[in-house]
């Protein structure tokens, strides 16, 4: 079943905001709240998750007609597994302190949903050309949901952007925003303005 | 460290999926009612008991004595599959009655970042076998009682007047919030990181 879509431009767009992968579908948000008090971890993470998701559609279209259906499943978590693998050594080996900061949650790329979902419903059915851009246009809206959250939890909660100060004298950081609540918090309101903006 | 607090830490105070994010896709998707709640978080205890139990081995008597640690992940996630698909094999096959409550469950924990998230933290955090097997016991715990009381919460939550907007993930999303907040207040019975 090849889902039909007007044009390529339809297939990399519609990831951003009307498919956004967070706030719309819901996906693979374990890693979303859990990197997103600094700017700088969500960044890191989104570019990995943003990496995994164009080489695994890539991998997985070109061997869609190899894959045993009965077994697919385990053939995607391997190809997934096997690029997260160096997103991780990657990251060890340059940016040691990003590395540190997300700890685990790189290994949780692997299961994210949004790339388990992009593999099934899209990779698995179409070329690689269109697979590559809807794996980007996944990709950017994934990683700008990223940084909406984090541009409101960094500074709240720290009263930083990027570790730069820029909270006036005197700001009491909202500690609470760093921590796991205020993440929940955030997203709870995105998901709120964003499904009542457009509603289905 | 001793048992007891590893297993508390698990349950309250360190919640994997209040404190962790772990699971959440789940968490969001069948909190609706509580018997899919309960029949989702009995698979999960299970299936986590068990991972950390396999893993552990692989992990300290495998892959670091030929330094190929680089591999976990492939590993671990590999085996997490095959131990989904055996179990669910046989409780197919020995008890329809656990295969009616969490079998239907089971296809849908490969993918449930709790389980390869706890084998890692496992890893992380240097611990024995004996104190991964209670730590992953009490994650599995820790996440079912974290569900329950949310479904509890989303049951009573129909009869609510909500914006359109918020309902189903934005309203979860902002309970659960509400409910690591206050799980943040059973930190003070503990003294561990």
């Amino acid at each position: 079943m090849t889902e039909q879509y007007d044009s390529m431009k339809e297939v990399f767009t519609r990831g951003i905001i009307k498919d956004n992968p967070t706030f719309r579908m819901v996906l693979g948000i374990c890693s979303t709240l859990a990197v997103t008090n600094l700017v700088s971890s969500s960044i890191a993470m989104s570019l990995g998750t943003t990496f995994v998701l164009v080489t695994s559609s890539l991998s997985i279209s070109l061997l869609r007609e190899f894959i045993p259906r009965r077994v697919r499943m385990a053939v995607y978590t391997v190809i997934i597994a096997t690029f997260v693998v160096f997103v991780d050594i990657y990251l060890k080996a340059f940016y040691p302190e990003i590395s540190a900061d997300i700890g685990p949650y790189v290994g949780l790329i692997i299961t994210n949903c949004v790339i388990m979902g992009r593999a099934e419903s899209f990779a698995s059915q179409n070329r690689p050309l269109p697979a590559i851009l809807d794996a980007m246009g996944i990709g950017i809206g994934y990683s700008l949901s990223l940084l909406a959250i984090a541009s409101i939890r960094e500074p709240l909660g720290f009263g930083t952007f990027l570790a730069y100060s820029i909270a006036p004298a005197g700001w009491q950081p909202w500690l609470l925003f760093a921590m796991p609540p205020g993440a929940f918090l955030v997203v709870g309101v995105y998901i709120w303005i964003l499904r009542s903006i457009y509603s289905d | 460290m001793d048992l007891l607090t590893i297993l508390i830490a698990a349950v309250f105070t360190h919640n994997i999926a209040l404190t962790y994010f772990l699971g959440m896709c789940p968490f969001v998707a069948v909190s609706g009612n509580l018997r899919t709640a309960m029949g989702m978080s009995m698979a999960v205890t299970f299936v986590m008991s068990l991972a950390a139990a396999v893993t552990w081995p692989i992990y300290h008597k495998l892959l670091v004595p030929y330094d190929v640690t680089y591999l976990q992940y492939v590993v671990f996630i590999l085996v997490i599959a095959a131990l989904v698909q055996i179990v669910e094999m046989m409780v197919e096959r020995t008890s329809p009655f656990l295969y009616n409550t969490m079998g239907v469950f089971l296809p849908l924990i490969t993918v449930n970042c709790a389980i390869l998230g706890v084998t890692l933290f496992m890893v992380v955090r240097d611990y024995s076998y004996i104190e991964s097997l209670i730590y992953s016991f009490g994650s599995g715990i820790g996440w079912g009682v974290a569900i329950l009381a949310m479904a509890a919460i989303r049951e009573r939550l129909r009869f609510a007047d909500l914006p359109e907007g918020l309902k189903g993930a934005g309203i979860t999303m902002i309970i659960a919030g509400l409910m690591a907040m206050s799980f943040m207040g059973f930190a003070g019975i503990l003294n561990v990181h």
